[in-house]
């Protein structure tokens, strides 16, 4: 398994899975910017958070997932399903609200996940999933499972008890878990400066005695070797570890939020010089890995792709209100368990009054 | 066999009988549990299966739930359910959610132990029954059994059950004896089924919990005035069997729903109302209810007596009932 480590160092040397990178942050980039206008158009409701200017953050680390791991992201969630392998059109219809949507559009934005390829949310109380990451990661002990388990999450979420409670409950089982944090600088609009007693994210582990290290989290290659290094930790040495990322995102917090009265125009400007893409093709560039032609032509398919899957989510059907009470519950059980409990039920349980639905 | 007794029995048995069952909690393990629940289980077991936590029960309600996601069968302590409101997050905002909004994907096949109940002079921190919190919302399962043997029995179907349960049990429970079948794999109680405790025509007293044997204390009483109560055991209050409920309503024409909890918002305003429209022509009176007093629950033990719904609170609420529908010699208090 330390062949794992070696090659997250390693990806320049295999031209395809650099490619392989840059392609997801290409889509990552080129799916939000669609997402966020197909929001303009109220073909996506609710709330929306892009994930631009995080896409090395984010992808870098799932590319570390192999088929035994396990991964839990925020609700800042696009870029994840999208870097695990989830069908953009499943992504966007569930955006869309549609059922053929990753959570058949009862999720939505925020809470996409795709069980086959182990990505299990998704999730929308900032800090909250965390425990639950924890749990999983329990589950692989308990059966002396192979896998580690990525959780993701913004800066906001290390303020919260969720936080504390989980990371110490990983350090003390000795679980493999990564915590990745997401530094994006700001929770909403609050900057981490202002909201975090220790702003150095990282320095949190030394409470867990865990180890925490924070890199460049626009360098894809720098989030791709911490976290190959400390998910393979993981998963050999039951070792859970914190690991600082540090990003921005260009856009607000969701699409509602224009994210202008926290910050500079030259804040947000100053960050374009570091864009995690462009740093990206630099380097492929040097390296002689791509050229011009290829990079036009990466973006050419990417946009193609997107495109398609928003014309398939646009033509796909909503669930319909005949479907409103499916999967509350899933015991085998449970319409028996429940069908002493409809007599004289209030207003708008009744089979009767129901009936408008139809 | 004591309720506690029953609850380890069911416990023991689902360990032994599937591997993916296991239990976390605090105090669990060495210290036999905080009301020794699970006394014997981390030796027969080890600390894998029987796992002490830390106070934490925003963490290890979590790490249930992602356990349970993963397939296995978490049982969860939490030693009084006072302490549930510090996972308040996970119970609502996470377990009882991730079926549905994930698109019936994946689910929660978890139980979160936990006893309520009042009278012992523990106060305000340490006395309440929360449990209608938790029954408001869909995608949970509350089950709240009175008797050793529907302990075991609700206990095993709450473990084999693939969606969340909020499994109350009662700090004065613990200690009540009761026949229990001798043990069997198979033997199960299904949830969502009330029990007629006690049969009865003249007045119907709906009760769960520790409740349910002050009522049956009272329909002794009443049956030495002549008036034969009859006891339903709610057992389950999501699902709640109202079928149950209204069969017997439709019976008696009379209904006083009791609850150690505040009965504002409470158990007796739902069965009300469900009662209010099934029963309408059956009924002699409006259906009464009686609960906690609505006060945080004292220390001094007169003030604890006057807060808790004793048996003499209860007879006079029933006896006030049946002297309103004009049934003679009902009076208001004890003979």
């Amino acid at each position: 398994m330390a062949k794992t480590a070696d090659r997250a160092r390693d990806v320049l040397g295999d031209r395809e899975h650099a490619l392989r990178l840059l392609r997801l942050m290409v889509l990552v980039r080129r799916f939000e910017e669609r997402a966020e206008e197909q929001y303009t158009r109220a073909r996506i409701g609710g709330y929306c958070h892009l994930a631009i200017g995080e896409e090395a953050a984010n992808v870098g680390s799932i590319d570390c997932l192999g088929a035994d791991d396990y991964l839990f992201v925020s609700y800042r969630d696009h870029a994840a399903a999208l870097a695990v392998g989830s069908s953009p059109a499943a992504v966007m219809a569930e955006l869309f609200g549609k059922e053929t949507g990753v959570a058949r559009g009862y999720g939505g934005s925020m809470h996409l996940l795709d069980v086959d390829r182990h990505f299990l949310g998704g999730w929308g109380i900032v800090g909250g999933h965390l425990p639950i990451a924890v749990g999983a990661a329990l589950a692989l002990d308990y059966q002396d499972a192979p896998g580690a388990v990525l959780c993701q999450f913004g800066d906001g979420a290390t303020n919260t008890g969720a936080f504390h409670e989980a990371l110490n409950l990983a350090a003390i089982w000795g679980l493999p878990i990564v915590f990745q944090v997401i530094n994006n600088l700001y929770g909403m609009g609050t900057s981490v400066d202002q909201a975090s007693a220790e702003p150095e994210l990282h320095k949190r582990a030394c409470a867990y005695r865990m180890h925490g290290e924070r890199v460049d989290g626009n360098d894809v290659l720098a989030v791709r070797e911490a976290a190959g290094r400390l998910l393979a930790r993981a998963r050999e040495e039951s070792e859970p570890a914190l690991l600082e990322t540090t990003t921005y995102r260009y856009r607000g917090h969701s699409v509602a939020d224009a994210g202008k009265v926290y910050r500079t125009a030259d804040e947000v400007d100053s960050w374009r010089d570091r864009d995690p893409i462009t740093r990206f093709v630099a380097v492929l560039q040097e390296h002689d890995l791509l050229d011009d032609e290829a990079l036009d032509e990466m973006r050419k398919q990417v946009s193609d792709e997107v495109g398609e899957a928003i014309r398939e989510a646009a033509a796909a059907p909503a669930p319909g209100p005949d479907e409103l009470y499916d999967n509350v519950y899933g015991d085998e059980h449970w319409r028996e368990q429940f069908d002493a409990m409809d007599t004289a039920a209030p207003f708008g349980e009744r089979e009767e009054t129901r009936s408008w639905l139809r | 066999m004591t309720y506690r007794e029953a609850l380890r029995r069911a416990l023991d048995e689902e360990l032994d009988r599937d591997e993916r069952v296991f239990l976390m909690g605090e105090e669990i393990g060495r210290f036999e549990g905080s009301y020794k629940v699970t006394a014997g289980l981390w030796e027969k077991y080890g600390p894998k299966r029987v796992r002490e936590t830390p106070i934490s029960e925003e963490g290890f309600v979590g790490a249930g739930i992602g356990a349970a996601m993963l397939g296995l069968r978490p049982v969860v302590e939490i030693m009084t359910i006072n302490f549930i409101m510090v996972a308040q997050d996970m119970v609502v905002n996470h377990a009882a959610k991730i079926r549905y909004m994930f698109g019936g994907k994946v689910g929660v096949p978890m139980v979160i132990r936990t006893p309520g109940g009042a009278g012992a002079q523990l106060t305000a921190q340490h006395s309440q029954s929360l449990e209608v919190w938790f029954a408001h919302v869909p995608g949970l399962k509350v089950v709240a059994p009175s008797s050793p043997r529907d302990a075991y029995g609700l206990l095993k179907s709450a473990i084999r059950d693939d969606d969340p349960v909020l499994f109350v049990e009662n700090l004065v429970l613990y200690n009540v004896t009761g026949t229990i079948p001798e043990p069997d794999e198979d033997f199960t109680l299904p949830l969502g089924r009330a029990h007629v405790a006690r049969e009865g025509t003249d007045l119907t007293i709906v009760a769960h919990s520790y409740t349910v044997r002050r009522a049956l204390a009272v329909a002794d009483r009443l049956a030495q005035s002549g008036f034969q109560a009859e006891v339903v055991d709610l057992r389950s209050l999501r699902p709640l069997d109202v079928d149950t409920v209204v069969e017997s309503v439709r019976k008696t024409s009379r209904v006083l729903i009791a609850e150690e909890g505040w009965a504002t918002f409470g158990i007796g305003a739902e069965l009300a109302a469900r009662i209010g429209r099934a029963c309408f022509d059956d009924l002699d009176a409006p259906p009464e209810r009686v609960g906690g007093a609505e006060v945080p629950m004292p220390y001094a033990k007169p003030l604890e007596l006057a807060a808790l719904v004793l048996e003499d609170k209860l007879e006079a609420a029933a006896r006030s009932l049946l002297a309103e529908c004009g049934l003679a010699g009902a009076g208001a208090g004890r003979d």
